[in-house]
């Protein structure tokens, strides 16, 4: 039974450490907050210029200066700080959040991303990913495993317009999980969802792997 | 006590007056809609000046922030790292009618950074194997590539903080702060609008985020909209 979006969320949330510093993208991403263990402190970092996000505020109780990097209300906690958008890149380009859980379009086998654009039909900008990726320590994808079309979007090669090469240390979808422990090394099968075998997966993934 | 060398103004239309020529390249402070400069980009519109080359992180919505421009067709080229919530945005592009160039969201933050601070250029890992490395040079140190990108600056640059005093120093607010203190540097002419000006003296020195220096001209903004992208709540418990 493959893994529903939540629990893709609860697993990517196992990667957490304590006193991390994560940012978190858009979509399936967004859910982790939910699945940050008890007790363990974890602070966001957002790209617009917040380390330290909170909840969503209570209805009347909305910000329009204390937005998220996808324009959504948040609020703060009591540690929070503010900083320019150069300062936030810095601190994101400079090596110093721990981890990054973003979608993805496609990766490939050697780790490559695409997820910002769809030529001639999807062409809004990069925004922050690619100083994310360019930048962060570690970078674990949450994608579903195939396209709307049926094709793996775990791939030998990246189709469409590169986010970052060679980027990506861990890829969760719903029916498997693929971790490598360093960028010169192949992807590895490492979790299959339940009552997934690691045949179908094999079956159903086009990127070369290692088991 | 306002003296020749005053940098206050009483509105956005008379601190824009004679700042911006067609043509021109302007920057406007902003992220989404949080922090955008308002009665300045008002004041553009109402000015009539036409071919402009707006930098930008975003490019607002189709009826608000930068996106009244595109409207009346004022904004002929935009650098922007995101533009997704414009519609008429991506009509244009894809028509034919806008020129658009793509940054990374940290590349143009650096960029802007480094126009106001005298840094020709400098060399980023963001974008190296990537459509952004395209016509740019590339440096190979210790087996990672990175992408030479240069500093920007505006002619004028627009900028909205929370409060400013009559020396042009600045405070922001929150997440209103983003792109608006780099761009406060980077600009030949640079003018704040706030939402509070205060005399010389009230504000901290310890807290000004953007000292006077940067900022030509100042006014107090009024009827801020401030509209919420997406407003998002969550439920209280049961008590």
């Amino acid at each position: 039974m493959p893994w529903s979006r939540d629990e893709m969320a609860a697993r990517a949330a196992r990667e957490l450490q304590d006193g991390f510093y994560v940012n978190l993208g858009i979509g399936i991403p967004t859910r982790v907050v939910n699945y940050i263990p008890a007790g363990m402190k974890v602070a966001l970092q957002s790209e617009n210029g917040m380390l330290g996000m909170g909840p969503f505020p209570y209805e009347g109780e909305e910000d329009a200066d204390l937005v998220n990097a996808g324009k959504q209300t948040i609020t703060e906690l009591p540690y929070s700080s503010y900083f320019s958008s150069a300062d936030s890149f810095a601190m994101i380009r400079g090596g110093h959040i721990d981890l990054s859980i973003l979608g993805a379009m496609e990766v490939s086998e050697t780790g490559d991303l695409a997820n910002w654009m769809v030529p001639g039909k999807m062409v809004k900008g990069m925004g922050g990913a690619m100083d994310l990726v360019a930048g962060v320590k570690r970078v674990v994808v949450a994608m579903e495993h195939a396209s709307k079309e049926g094709a793996s979007k775990f791939k030998p090669r990246c189709e469409l317009p590169l986010t970052g090469a060679n980027v990506v240390d861990m890829i969760i979808t719903e029916l498997a999980v693929f971790a490598r422990p360093d960028r010169k090394s192949p992807f590895r099968l490492i979790e299959v969802a339940p009552g997934v075998s690691a045949e179908e997966v094999r079956a159903r993934t086009s990127a070369k792997f290692v088991s | 006590m306002t003296t020749s060398s005053s940098k206050i103004y009483a509105d956005a239309r008379s601190a824009l007056a004679g700042a911006v020529q067609d043509g021109g390249t302007i920057m406007a402070g902003g992220f989404g809609l949080c922090g955008i400069p308002e009665n300045l980009i008002e004041a553009l519109r109402e000015s009539g000046v036409r071919n402009l080359t707006a930098i930008s992180n975003n490019a607002g919505v189709d009826d608000f922030g930068l996106g009244i421009l595109l409207k009346t067709r004022q904004i002929t080229k935009m650098i922007a790292s995101y533009v997704g919530e414009n519609k008429e945005f991506e009509r244009q592009y894809l028509s034919g009618e806008l020129q658009l160039e793509f940054n990374p969201q940290g590349t143009l933050a650096e960029r802007i950074r480094a126009g106001g601070a005298g840094i020709y250029g400098f060399y980023t890992k963001t974008g190296a194997g990537t459509l952004v490395q395209e016509g740019k040079e590339t440096r190979v140190v210790n087996g990672d590539t990175y992408v030479l990108e240069t500093g920007l600056v505006a002619d004028v640059a627009l900028v909205k903080a929370w409060k400013g005093d009559t020396e042009g120093n600045l405070v922001y607010r929150k997440t209103a702060r983003n792109f608006n203190p780099m761009m406060a540097t980077a600009g030949r002419i640079t003018i704040a609008e706030v939402e509070e000006l205060v005399e010389a003296g009230e504000l901290n020195p310890d807290h000004i985020h953007t000292p006077g220096i940067y900022v030509s001209r100042i006014f107090q903004g009024k009827d801020y909209r401030k509209l919420i992208e997406q407003r998002t709540v969550r439920k209280r418990d049961a008590a």
